[in-house]
């Protein structure tokens, strides 16, 4: 009996020690949190658009559609933070500029053209070039000059949106062809959000190349120890580098979805601190910020713990504006139960308790 | 202004040996004011006009007294090794607070001020018992510092509003004059040049900072943790209490710069100050702080929040005046800076590597 009991603690505490416990848990909590207070929360009803084409809408959906895009960019920040050891904070800028890459190409001299002007396959592979070549930018900062990430990128972030401007002549392209709004609402026909099946592709990618490939290693290797990587014949500065190209390449991804939400862009909104919500969600997942290990799954988990918080926050009525405070709290509470100083803590605190139980 | 001097001197016989012997802190510092007089300077002589009349300068202090503040709290944080990114927010929470009291409460200047210190502490002490006795990364701590203190703005007040505050609006217009700096304007009239009274209370903050960090034992205690905070702890430095005492000392700055910024701007908004911590984060880097902790000055801060305003004034008046040419400016400045920095620091390694 006493065995089973000890078996039992054993894989709770193997549970708990789980990377992704946390953010599982949180999920989770949100989850009973809202069934409690509301239990439509978790009705998804089949509806027709204006178009007269089947979408499904819920908050749950609303969840996994909004979330993609910080599901797919947590994917690029995590391996910068595990690589590198900071945190990109210009992927919102970043996100503009591909935007209005797209937006340009698509565009060309006109900036409300009647017909699109390339093909959008061309126009993202463009904006992907340019996302790639912005991230590299920001790799070569930070692994040949030695600059701190988030210094690096602050860079960028000063004058990413600028940028994003200037590539229009600070003007409002709007694109009426209806396929371009395919990549950010519906495909006819098919009622779930295309944002999800995007944000699951760059998911099985992803989880591809790490099976497949020496990236986690050599990733992990780099963020761990640089030196003794270099002594093992790796190139840690060529691996930093290519761990903000796929950072760069996911803000391409989210750069098309971001305007093909709304055929159009806004230079100062789009992608507003979605940088913050990037880093919380690789937080969230347990990886440490300061580089070495990561749980790419905990990161994904992570973002969406994030967007589940902005959904139900939304639902019961706080406004946009107001929204960061009740996310901070929330976030500075986590980040407190996973402290290791509190976790320490908490663990003699049970154990003295253990101990008293046992002398009575 | 006489410390200029003292360090831009060393020039002809021996400059290079004069410039390896300097301590990184020092030569850093000699960079951004070398910089900045060129610049001015460069400004006085090609664009001439405007950059040539006191009042240009004075200026150019009026709008960034605030900037002056919040950048020294951000300079002894990241001497620390950590970074303080709410000060921003908390600027914009000071204001709309500030002006909240004012207007809908009528109360007077004083308790706003000691609301403003209020704010700030309380910021301070919060981040910093977190970052320090709980381990807690600093970025993510601040970050939720910024996002709630840019949240609880708007809960206080949606939309922006004046102060219409009578006693307020009296501190607002005071002007010191600065004598001999005046100039002859248009009509013809002589003019005195001013500045406003938040000038004058970042300049006291610059020289308390400066004192502090340079003489007292506290103040090398913020190097010595940043430096290294092994040996630091084996030197018997309370690395917990040093690195509490840096957020809170930030914390207090964002609230005295909060209140000067309100006290130029006289309104409160939700937008107020947005990204102003990015603008302090870059200041003190083109002021010579590291983010790597240990290296950095406050005087060098006060120099790159001047070098960062003076060259957007520059863009302004050479006719790039669209919105976007300031953020690529400000950009290419700080790229700049950091290239340089980098260069030198991994050359100076090398040297004293071989030596």
């Amino acid at each position: 009996m006493a065995n089973n009991e000890t078996a039992k603690t054993n894989s709770l505490m193997k549970l708990v020690r789980n990377q992704c416990f946390i953010p599982v848990a949180a999920l989770l909590l949100l989850a009973v949190f809202n069934l409690i207070a509301d239990p439509s929360f978790f009705k998804i009803t089949l509806g027709y658009n204006s178009a007269g084409n089947p979408v499904l809408s819920g908050f749950i959906i609303d969840i996994l559609n909004n979330g993609s895009e910080l599901a797919i960019l947590a994917i690029g920040m995590t391996l910068v933070t595990a690589a590198s050891g900071g945190q990109d904070i210009s992927v919102g800028a970043a996100i503009a500029i591909a935007g209005s890459v797209v937006l340009r190409v698509l565009c060309g001299r006109n900036a409300r053209p009647e017909t699109l002007q390339a093909p959008i396959i061309v126009a993202f592979l463009v904006a992907c070039v340019v996302a790639m070549l912005f991230g590299a930018f920001n790799g070569v900062l930070v692994a040949y000059f030695k600059i701190q990430p988030m210094i690096a990128t602050l860079i960028l972030y000063t004058a990413g949106r600028s940028i994003a401007a200037w590539i229009n002549n600070n003007e409002l392209p709007v694109i009426s062809d209806p396929s371009f709004a395919y990549f950010g609402n519906f495909i006819p026909g098919i009622p779930v959000p295309t944002p999800v099946f995007i944000a699951i592709i760059c998911m099985v990618i992803i989880g591809i190349v790490l099976k497949v490939t020496n990236l986690r290693l050599y990733t992990q290797a780099v963020g761990i120890n640089q030196s003794s990587s270099r002594l093992n014949g790796l190139n840690p500065e060529m691996i930093k580098v290519m761990a903000f190209v796929i950072l760069g390449l996911c803000v391409a991804v989210v750069g098309l979805i971001k305007v093909s939400r709304i055929s159009s862009i806004n230079y100062s909104v789009i992608a507003k601190d979605i940088e913050m919500d990037a880093i919380l969600a690789v937080a969230l997942g347990g990886n440490a910020l300061s580089g070495g290990k990561f749980n790419m799954a905990a990161s994904i988990i992570g973002a969406y713990v994030i967007q589940c918080l902005t959904t139900t926050l939304y639902k019961f009525g706080v406004s946009s504006t107001a929204l960061p405070a009740y996310k901070a709290v929330v976030v500075i509470l986590l980040v407190i139960v996973s402290a290791p100083t509190v976790r320490e803590w908490f663990s003699t605190f049970t154990k003295k308790m253990k101990l008293s139980k046992e002398v009575a | 202004m006489a410390k200029t001097d003292k360090n831009t001197a060393p020039a002809g016989n021996g400059l290079k040996a004069k410039l390896m012997g300097m301590t990184d802190t020092n030569l850093l510092l000699t960079i951004t004011i070398v910089v900045f007089f060129l610049l001015y300077i460069g400004a006085m002589i090609f664009l001439g006009s405007g950059f040539l009349k006191p009042q240009t300068f004075f200026n150019i202090l009026n709008a960034n007294a605030a900037l002056i503040i919040l950048a020294s709290g951000m300079s002894l944080v990241m001497i620390t090794g950590g970074i303080d990114i709410s000060v921003g927010g908390v600027t914009a929470l000071v204001s709309m607070c500030c002006a909240v009291y004012l207007d809908y409460k009528g109360g007077n200047v004083f308790v706003a001020v000691i609301i403003a210190l209020a704010i700030g502490l309380a910021f301070g002490a919060f981040q910093g018992f977190l970052v320090a006795y709980l381990d807690i990364q600093p970025f993510i701590v601040t970050l939720a510092g910024m996002f709630f203190a840019r949240g609880m703005t708007t809960i206080v007040n949606t939309s922006p509003f004046n102060v219409e505050n009578e006693a307020f609006v009296a501190l607002k217009n005071t002007r010191v004059t600065v004598p001999g700096m005046g100039s002859v304007n248009k009509l013809g009239k002589y003019v005195n040049a001013y500045v406003e009274i938040g000038v004058i209370v970042a300049l006291l903050v610059v020289i308390v900072m400066f004192v502090m960090l340079r003489w007292a034992k506290m103040g090398r205690n913020f190097y010595a943790v940043g430096g290294n905070k092994q040996s630091a702890l084996m030197l018997g430095i309370n690395v917990k209490r040093t690195k509490f005492l840096s957020h809170l000392i930030c914390g207090l700055l964002a609230g005295i710069g909060g209140f000067v910024y309100f006290l130029h701007v006289g309104s409160g908004s939700p937008s107020h100050a947005t990204g102003a911590e990015m603008d302090a984060i870059a200041s003190s880097i083109i002021g010579g702080t590291m983010l790597t902790g240990g290296v950095g000055n406050v005087a060098g801060t006060f120099f790159g929040v001047l070098s960062l305003s003076t060259i957007q004034n520059i863009v302004s008046s050479v006719g790039f005046d669209e919105a976007w040419w300031t953020g690529i400016t400000k950009a290419v400045m700080l790229c700049l800076f950091l290239v340089v920095q980098s260069v030198v620091m991994s050359a100076r390694k090398k040297r004293n590597a071989a030596n």
